[in-house]
Formats: structure tokens, C-alpha cells, sequence
């Protein structure tokens, strides 16, 4: 191994050192010269039509650039939608145009209408003040069921109804699992809420559009998951400006967490009004925007059934979901309650027949989207809080009715669409009773007792589906791209290593762990290598950083880069000993001819590629510098059980997380402390979807929750030191690495054990309460016990 | 934010003068919440006068049985130097978070008067005497209903005097999001009887629950106020929880607080 951390090795984040000294370069760090500042007048109505916009006095305001409206997006497209779903009867969902001001109507509070770009942001705002809107307000659409209803107001005046799609999968398993239903020993329904939740990463969105007039070049500085993402979405289907014209730059990004995926207005905005004034134009959301205007996540309401055998195997699952998508379709928004919500409903047990039906539906909110988990959360919800149920039904012991259900063969191929290639979801549960200590829970809720306090244990599993994707299936499913990565690894002469990488890190700590792969593969030390991220004109096509696929597809596209560059540094070693190419051997940095003593350094073959004066012109070309495009086999399946206690205080509600343990299977593991981190923060995310985070409409539309005064967000002292455990492990067979991704996991595998242990808490002092809705707040607790 | 003028004055006397030259200037005291007002845009003052740099504004004195804290005093001063009445001292240390402790200031919080703030309840129950630039307020006088206070225009609290209880204590049941009091209760024994002052719950702001004072007076035991309630009609219903579980929590917060007083 290196001697400064190889595969396996905790080395510290060196990415750190400059985001804690304050030396980070983020999208608001930016500046250029010359630039002007864009304000958004947005919607303050969730559902109007536009009768007229006076921008007159406005325009007339000291540093007034200019005004833009609807009508100045007339011939340019609207902000496409990433993934085409077919519904049930073989149609095409109903597709609404996204224009990047409003145009005609306003459809949810915060709907950008006007954009006014002045020498100074408080110029804009005061010149936004002064425009005159004659909006007519129009009955906003916020419940779901009430969307659908007959004659209810339309989102969309041009669509036939607020029915996105009607989804069901697989559906040539509908009649057969109504059947199992009927015939079941035992059926258990659990009516649900995925309640709404605000990303909230710590750094807001921001654009800069920058437009070179002498060249023709545009540049789009913005915070994004994933830039050449931003550039093929932006210049194919909205501005139509060619991608070798096109730069955009995601540089430091504060954190992501799925909500800088997708192509946002104000990013098109920025690009298009740079060139339009001639200006760079900046853009910096407020805390208060960010809560308007950011994808949202999750908000699903489901009914799930779970048939059960007289033995308590599991027959069949039928689940029916309500699926909001909010005004309009955001990049990935459709694929998230379909394609990575419905193949994961098999969970880790062997059911044979799963029937998903999600009817996705319009609502004058906010959109929604992929957020950390992205529809695994919501079917690992469903499936671990039925399964708590139906054990409690049926008086059995809810590890002991998940163990007697456990898929225990691999590969296996589930009934809906995925096969996983390995697993043991038997270890990873022997492994959790083991270090939850379960056997100690009674003694521990004894001396909850003593002190007035119920005492839950919550148990729950999960499995996700990560490493998005391969491209030829995605392609069937509706993914109008490909999901392979790509890397590209410049050696330079004196040996040091440029590895320039498609995955974007933000927060993943991808500088770190990058690194350490390349130096294991050549036995250098990691400190030689460096990574390059995030910026169009540097890095090969990579799409980007979310679905936990960084290093299972990225890594694997830089691992095949290094194959590359070590075969040609062989032949070169090879030509340098005048030995031949089947007898070099790479080994702690140095080529050698195996069986003799001769042996050329690392940085002897790399100088001879740069200085071809001893060099095999003939055979090879010079330079050492690979790109390798990778495109997965499949999903990777990480997988793991975790169990939660809490305590819930009687008299209040308030529920008190008093240990978590999660035990995952992750494959391979490269930096064992950044996975543990990875796993805290996604535990802290689901904790704070279990009993704090809620994102509240009220009936008009207006965002209740629209600031940290209303939104609860995880704290510090809410969440507990976690006991994380990651040694078991099967690696993923079909990607080099072995590794599965760990990015999500704790954002999936928490809130159900969190629930379930409430839920324990409150049976367990005589209420016969079976279900609460997330979040698990106080005031939800207290009358569920007292209802 | 509009622009405005920023005066920063030394003596209480020019702040006075300042403050009544133009009936268009604030106060500014921490401005933990006036700057993010201004921020949104929801006020729009000429000029504001910041209270900063006036030291007799500031710091903590116990006199014979009275606690006199500055008007200009930040809640972390408070909390390091009122241990005189620790009570007082416990509330002002779970006020937000540092910055907002080292920054916000008593006189700024009672001023505003939030119905969910924590320095009400203190006032309130110790029946403190708020000082003014020209006159003195009992805490009884004080509080109007939310936001409302018996301040005019331009005055300034320049000192809040407390008498120190026998006992007390303050339970604060935190609102999950932004931590300021869901319902917070502060109950306060004294010779000559028991105050206890609710905050968090009521759409009038803070108020004194007299049914508990009187059963408190009598007997200072937890046990004393069991059974007792305040009507869920006129409490603070919303996301955070409804009107019968804010009158809920104001038995037991009471019940908590008495069990944990102490002098
Ligand atoms: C994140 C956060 C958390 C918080 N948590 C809590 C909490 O848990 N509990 C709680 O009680 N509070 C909480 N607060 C509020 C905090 O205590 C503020 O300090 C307080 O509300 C206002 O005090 P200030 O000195 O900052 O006043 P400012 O914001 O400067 O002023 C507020 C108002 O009072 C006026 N004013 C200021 N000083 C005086 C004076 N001496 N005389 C007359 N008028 C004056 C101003 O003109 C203005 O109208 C929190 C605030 C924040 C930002």
C-alpha cells in the first residue's frame, strides 16, 4: 500500500483543509468583471393568469440593465424533463411545457415572472418593487386526490387532466397479485405519508452567465451535481447554443444532496441575459428562494398491502401511490416514484408477486425531485413499516418474520426488473443484533421506565439500487441519456498524476478517495495524484454526482484509465530494460523484468514518455494520458439492517434518539472514515425526516414552512453518536472495484427503524396506536396517544 | 434592505435625542431580529440607533434583592453574570445559539415582545420593573399582546430591574424548528405569593396563569397544580401544535417547573 494511504486507508479529507480555512472557491466567489445583478419577481400566488405586466416605471429605475418577462423566452425552449415514463396503457405521460419566466400563468408561489438585471442587487430588487403585475388568481391545486378529481381545476389548461401518468409495474402482474391478495392467510394495509421535504444544502444556488462577445463563447458558472449535464440540457433543449460554445463550471459546491441535479430556470436565465445585455449576469438565491425554488423532494401517499401465507411467507405486495410532481417536471422528477422507487419494492425478501401503481399528479407547488435516495427511501419506507405491522398482527417477532423472508440466494432476480448480484442479508442482521446489543433492550427500557420514559426498539432493512446506470436499460425505461462515466488520467513527466473525472464532488470527498485508487493501482503515493472536476472544458463527458454512483461508475471509468496507462508504461519499461513487455511487472512504483534485478521508477517511464529520446517511436506514441468511458452491467445493491431506540417522554411526545446503529454492506470500502461520514450524514437526514423536517402547503398554496423558523432541520444534539458497522461485505461482482456506493444509504435505511421504535414506545405503554405519519414531532406524538 | 442611516452614539442621551428628532428612527439593539426584518423588507426606517456603544446601557448589578440587568445587555452577559438569580441566568443561556446570545440584547427582546420569545415570561413573573429613558414600567403594564407593548415611540428600556424570588425555575418546551418556546413557563416564589408566567402558547402573548398561583401560593409542590388547566381556546394554533396540545404542555411545563425551582 502507498505509504500515504492506498485502498482501505482512512486518510483524512485533504479537500478539508481548505473548505474549514475558508479558502474554498464556491459559485459566489466568483466575480466578474463588469457583472450585473439579476433579481426574480416571483409568483406570491400559487395559481394565476398573467393579464398584464407594466415593467414601465421600473425600467426607468436608477441601474436598471433590463427587464425580462415571459414574452423575451418566446422563441427559446422550455427547461426539458430528463426521463419520458409510459404509463400503463402504453401512453406517453402528459408533458406540460416549463418556460423559464412565466409565461401566460403562474403555477406555484415563487414562479419566477420577471427578471430585472441592474448594476446592483438592491437596484434590482427596488426596480422589481416597481413593476406592476396584474395577476388574476386562480383556485390553487395542493391535494393530491383533489387534483384528480372530476371537474377539479387544471395546472395545466392544455393538459386533459392533472394525471401526469398512471404507472403500474409490472403490470402483467396485476391480476395475479389481486389474486395472491385475496387468497392471502393474512393481509396487513398501511395507509402512508413520504411527507415533503426541502433539500437545504448549506451553500444556495447561484449562477454567473459570463458571454464573450469577440469569441462567441458562452460560460455558465453554477452549482451544480453535474455539469456537462447542465451543458447538454441548457444548450440542446432551451438556448440551442452548440456544447463546443458552451462552458459550464460547477466549482466548489456547498453540498447538493440530489437538489443540484437538475437544470433550473435562473441558470438558463443567466446564460441567455449575458449575452442578451452583453453583460455577465450573477444570480445568488436567499435562503428564502432556496425554499421557493429548489427541487423538492419525496411527498408520496401510499397505500401498501402485504399477503402473507398461513406459515408468514410473504405472497404478494400491491402498493398504490399518489406521487406528487408539484407545477411542473423537473429534470428527473418522473423517474423517481417509477424507476427508482418501484423495482426496489422487493426490499430484501423473496415476495413473488409486487404490483406498484403510482399515479404521478400535477399541484400548483413546487416541483419536485430526486432527493438524497430518491424513491428508495419511500419503497424501503412503505415495505419495512408494513412488514413492523404485519409481525405485530400476527403476534410474531418483527427480525425473526424479516429473517424467515430473507433472499438468501444470489443472484436473484426479483420480480420487478432487477436482479441483485450478491448480498447477505442474514450476516448483515446477525451483525446488527450483535452490535445493537438487542439482548440488552430490556434491560434498557427497564430503566426507561424507572425514569417515566416509554422505550422503543425499531428494527428495519434496506437495499437500494445504486450506480445509475446501465445505459442501454435506463434507455428502455425512458432516460432520454446515457449514464455511463468517464476519466481521463494525465500522467506528466516527472510522474505526477491529473486525473480528470465526469463525477463532481460535493461534499463526497472524491479528492481524497480518487486518489487513493490510482496510487494503490500504481504503488504511488497518493499525494501524486490529484483530481479534476467540474468544469466542461477540462474534464471528458462524465454525467455527473448523484444515485451513489461517483465511484461505481466514475471509479470504474478511471480505474480502466490506469489499466490503460500501466499497459503503455509497461511497454515503455519494457523498451527501457530491454526486456520484454510479458515479463514487466508493476510493483510499489518501480517497473522490474521478473526473475532479474533490473528495474526502471514510475517517474523513469514517465519522463521517457514526455522525452522520447530513448524511446519505441515506432510501436507506441509519447505522452502518457488515457480516457476511459465507462458504462455499468448494472445496479450495484448495498444493503444492510439497522436498528434504532428511542425514548418517547409521555406527558409530551417528544421522542428522544437514544442510540442508532447501522450495519451496512457496501462491497469493497476505499476510505473506511469518509463511508462512516457519508452514513452519519445520511442517518442525520433520515432522522430529520422521521421526527422534524416538513415541507406544508396550506389550501391556497402559500409554503407554510418557509423559512428555519418553520422548517425543522437536524441539530447536533438531535441525533445520537451512531455505531456504524461496515465489515460485512459482498462485493458487487460486475464493476472492477468490487464497491456498491454508500451515499444514500443512511438517508433510506433510517426513518422506518425510526418509527417503528415510536411506535414499539408507544404499545409498549398500553396505546394502541400502529402508525403515525413522519415527521414524529411532539405535537404528532402527543395526539396520536391521545387520540 | 432599503437604506437607511446608521447612528452610533455613546451617551443614552444622544440615543434619546436621536430617537425623538424624527419619529422615522428605531432603536437598534442586537438586531437579531430588526436586521432580518430589514432584510426582508418589511420595514423600511430612516434611521436606526444603534445601542451598541452606550456602556451605561449594559451589565448586570444585584443590589440588596434586586438583579438589575442594562437594557443593552446581551443575553450571554446574562447568563455568565446573573448568578444571583439563576434562574434568570439559565433562561438567558438557552436563548438561541452563541452569536445570537453574544449579539441580542433583554431590551430588544422585551421591546419585540415575540409571544414565543423567553425574556417575557422572566419579567413577567418576576414582576420586574422595566426602565425607560423617561419613565418605569411594571412588567404588569408592560406586556399588550403579541408584538404590543406599553413602550411609545422612540423610548427606550434602559434597565430591567428584578427582585429575586425565593425560588424559581423556567421549563422551556422548545417549537423543533426554530427553538424558541413552543410554550415556555416561568414560575417565580416569593414571600408574598407565587407568579407564574406562560409564554409560547397564547395568541395574547405572555400572560400569568393566576388559577396556578393561587394553588401554588398555597402549596409549592407539583402536585399542587395536578388537575389544573388553562382553556385551549385563545392558545397559538399551528404547525408546530395545535391549541389543546399548547394548553396541555402549560399544565406540565408548570408542574416541571415547580418540581425543579430552586433559589
Ligand atoms: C436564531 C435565533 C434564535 C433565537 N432564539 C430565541 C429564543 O430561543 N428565545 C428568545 O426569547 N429569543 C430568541 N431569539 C430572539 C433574540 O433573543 C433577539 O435577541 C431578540 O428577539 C431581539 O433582541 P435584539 O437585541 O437583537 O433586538 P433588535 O433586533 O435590535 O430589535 C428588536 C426590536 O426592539 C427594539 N429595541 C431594541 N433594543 C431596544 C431597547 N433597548 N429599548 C427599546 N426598544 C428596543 C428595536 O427597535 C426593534 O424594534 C432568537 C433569535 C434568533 C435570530
Amino acid at each position: 500500500m502507498p505509504k500515504d494511504g492506498g485502498i482501505g486507508a482512512s486518510t483524512k479529507r485533504r479537500e478539508d483543509v481548505r473548505f474549514l480555512t475558508g479558502a474554498g472557491n464556491y459559485t459566489d466567489d466568483i466575480n466578474v468583471r463588469g457583472q450585473a445583478y439579476v433579481h426574480f419577481l416571483r409568483s406570491d400566488v400559487a395559481h394565476g393568469r398573467i393579464n398584464g405586466i407594466d415593467t414601465g416605471a421600473a425600467e426607468a429605475m436608477p441601474g436598471v440593465v433590463r427587464i425580462f418577462t415571459g414574452a423575451d423566452f418566446e422563441g427559446v425552449g422550455g427547461l426539458p424533463c430528463g426521463w419520458l415514463v409510459t404509463d400503463r396503457f402504453g401512453q406517453p405521460m402528459q408533458e406540460p411545457p416549463h418556460p423559464v419566466l412565466a409565461q401566460g400563468k403562474v403555477r406555484h408561489v415563487g414562479d419566477p415572472i420577471c427578471a430585472v438585471v441592474a448594476d446592483t442587487l438592491e437596484q434590482a430588487r427596488d426596480a422589481a418593487e416597481a413593476i406592476v403585475l396584474d395577476i388574476e388568481e386562480l383556485p390553487a391545486v395542493v391535494d393530491m386526490k383533489a387534483a384528480l378529481a372530476e371537474g377539479a381545476t387544471k395546472v395545466h389548461d392544455d393538459l386533459k387532466s392533472n394525471l401526469c401518468y398512471d404507472w403500474g409495474f409490472v403490470e402483467e402482474n396485476r391480476e395475479a397479485v389481486d389474486k395472491a391478495i385475496k387468497e392471502a392467510a393474512h393481509v396487513t394495509t398501511l395507509e402512508l405519508v413520504n411527507q415533503r421535504l426541502v433539500a437545504n444544502p448549506m451553500e444556495p444556488r447561484v449562477a454567473v452567465g459570463e458571454y464573450n462577445r469577440g469569441t462567441g463563447d458562452h460560460t455558465l458558472y453554477t452549482t451544480s451535481q453535474n455539469p456537462h449535464v447542465i451543458r447538454l440540457l441548457m444548450g440542446a433543449f432551451v438556448l440551442g447554443i452548440p456544447e463546443h460554445k458552451l462552458r459550464v463550471v460547477a466549482p466548489d459546491v456547498g453540498g447538493g444532496f440530489g437538489s443540484k441535479i437538475f437544470h433550473y430556470a435562473e441558470e438558463a436565465f443567466c446564460t441567455f441575459a449575458a449575452k442578451a445585455c452583453n453583460r455577465p449576469v450573477k444570480w445568488t438565491a436567499s435562503r428564502s428562494e432556496a425554499f421557493l425554488s429548489d427541487a423538492q423532494g419525496r411527498d408520496h401517499v401510499t397505500k401498501i398491502e402485504l399477503a402473507l401465507d398461513k406459515d408468514n411467507n410473504f405472497t404478494a405486495i400491491r402498493t398504490d401511490t399518489l406521487a406528487n410532481m408539484g407545477a411542473y417536471l423537473s429534470t428527473f422528477s418522473t423517474s423517481v416514484p417509477t424507476w427508482l422507487h418501484g423495482v426496489l419494492m422487493a426490499g430484501n425478501y423473496k415476495t413473488p408477486l409486487i404490483y406498484v401503481n403510482v399515479r404521478a399528479v400535477f399541484t400548483n407547488t413546487v416541483p419536485v425531485d430526486a432527493y438524497r435516495g430518491a424513491g428508495r427511501p419511500e419503497a424501503t419506507f412503505q415495505l419495512e413499516r408494513v412488514i413492523d405491522k404485519a409481525a405485530r398482527e400476527l403476534g410474531v417477532d418483527p427480525i425473526a418474520l424479516r429473517r424467515q423472508n430473507f433472499i438468501t440466494e444470489f443472484p436473484y432476480a426479483t420480480p420487478v426488473a432487477v436482479e441483485y448480484d450478491t448480498g447477505d442479508y442474514v450476516a448483515t442482521m446477525d451483525k446488527l443484533e450483535e452490535v445493537a446489543d438487542l439482548t440488552g433492550f430490556a434491560a434498557r427500557r427497564k430503566a426507561s421506565e424507572a425514569k417515566g420514559m416509554l422505550r422503543g426498539l425499531g428494527v428495519n432493512c434496506y437495499i437500494e439500487a445504486c450506480g445509475i446506470a446501465p445505459s442501454n436499460l435506463v434507455g428502455q425505461l425512458g432516460a432520454r441519456a446515457g449514464l455511463y462515466d468517464a476519466a481521463t488520467v494525465r500522467v506528466n513527466a516527472t510522474g505526477s498524476i491529473s486525473v480528470m473525472v465526469g463525477a463532481h464532488s460535493h461534499g463526497q470527498g472524491h479528492e481524497t478517495t480518487f486518489p487513493q485508487v490510482v496510487a494503490e493501482m500504481l504503488g504511488i503515493d497518493a499525494s501524486q495524484v490529484e483530481i479534476v472536476h467540474g468544469d466542461t472544458s477540462k474534464i471528458p463527458f462524465g454525467m455527473g454526482t448523484y444515485g451513489s454512483r461517483s465511484l461505481a461508475v466514475c471509479g470504474s471509468a478511471m480505474v480502466r484509465a490506469t489499466e490503460k496507462i500501466i499497459n503503455k508504461a509497461k511497454k515503455i519499461a519494457a523498451h527501457l530494460m530491454e526486456a520484454s513487455e510479458a515479463d514487466i511487472e508493476l510493483k510499489d512504483g518501480a517497473f522490474s523484468v521478473a526473475g532479474t534485478d533490473k528495474s526502471v521508477a514510475w517517474g523513469d517511464v514517465t519522463l521517457a514518455a514526455y522525452v522520447p529520446h530513448n524511446y519505441p517511436l515506432e510501436d507506441i506514441e509519447p505522452g502518457l494520458e488515457e480516457t476511459a468511458f465507462y458504462d455499468p452491467a448494472n445496479f450495484t445493491y448495498p444493503s444492510g439492517a439497522y436498528a434504532c431506540e428511542v425514548e418517547v417522554d409521555p406527558e409530551t411526545g417528544k421522542v428522544t434518539i437514544e442510540s442508532f446503529t447501522a450495519v451496512d454492506d457496501f462491497g469493497n470500502i476505499i476510505n473506511p472514515m469518509i463511508v462512516d461520514g457519508q452514513v452519519h450524514g445520511g442517518i442525520a437526514q433520515g432522522i430529520g425526516q422521521a421526527l422534524l423536517e416538513h415541507c406544508v402547503y396550506d389550501d391556497n398554496g402559500q409554503l407554510q414552512s418557509a423559512s428555519y423558523m418553520d422548517y425543522a432541520m437536524p441539530r447536533a444534539d438531535d441525533v445520537p453518536f451512531y455505531a456504524v458497522d461496515h465489515s460485512c461485505k459482498t462485493p458487487c461482482t460486475h464493476n472492477p472495484l468490487g464497491v456498491k456506493g454508500c451515499g444514500e444509504a443512511g438517508a433510506i435505511g433510517s426513518p422506518p427503524s425510526v418509527v417503528n421504535a415510536v411506535i414499539d414506545a408507544l404499545q409498549s405503554g398500553g396505546k394502541n396506536v400502529t402508525h403515525i405519519d413522519m415527521p414524529l414531532s411532539p405535537s404528532r406524538v402527543w395526539a396520536a396517544m391521545n387520540g | 434592505m432599503y437604506s437607511f442611516e446608521l447612528e452610533r452614539p455613546t451617551r443614552l442621551a444622544d440615543a434619546v435625542k436621536l430617537l425623538s428628532d424624527s419619529t422615522e428612527s428605531l432603536p437598534l439593539g442586537g438586531g437579531q431580529t430588526l436586521i432580518p426584518t430589514l432584510k426582508q423588507r418589511l420595514a423600511s426606517p430612516e434611521r436606526l440607533v444603534s445601542l451598541a456603544g452606550i456602556a451605561e446601557l449594559k451589565g448586570v448589578k444585584t443590589e440588596g434583592g434586586t438583579l438589575t440587568v442594562g437594557g443593552g445587555t446581551p443575553h450571554a452577559t446574562v447568563a455568565a453574570e446573573a448568578g444571583a438569580y439563576p434562574a434568570l441566568a439559565a433562561l438567558a443561556g438557552n436563548i438561541g445559539d452563541p452569536a445570537v446570545r453574544n449579539r441580542g440584547t433583554i431590551g430588544g427582546s422585551l421591546a419585540n415582545n415575540d409571544p414565543s420569545a423567553c425574556y417575557p415570561a422572566a419579567a413577567l413573573a418576576s414582576g420586574a420593573t422595566l426602565v425607560t429613558d423617561r419613565r418605569e414600567i411594571a412588567a404588569d403594564d408592560f406586556f399588550q399582546g403579541m408584538f404590543s407593548t406599553a413602550l411609545d415611540e422612540g423610548e427606550i428600556i434602559t434597565a430591567v430591574r428584578f427582585p429575586i424570588p425565593e425560588a424559581a425555575n423556567y421549563q422551556k418546551f422548545e417549537q423543533p424548528a426554530s427553538r424558541f418556546a413552543l410554550v415556555g413557563v416561568f414560575v417565580a416564589k416569593y414571600p408574598d405569593g407565587v407568579r407564574v408566567a406562560v409564554t409560547g402558547a397564547s395568541e395574547e402573548g405572555v400572560f400569568r396563569w393566576s388559577e396556578a398561583e393561587t394553588a401554588l401560593s398555597a402549596d409549592f409542590r407539583a402536585e399542587a397544580v395536578q388537575g389544573l388547566s388553562v382553556p385551549a381556546e385563545g392558545m397559538i394554533g399551528d404547525l408546530h401544535g395545535s391549541k389543546a396540545y399548547r394548553a396541555h404542555l402549560v399544565g406540565v411545563m408548570t408542574k416541571r417547573a415547580v418540581a425543579a425551582a430552586k433559589g
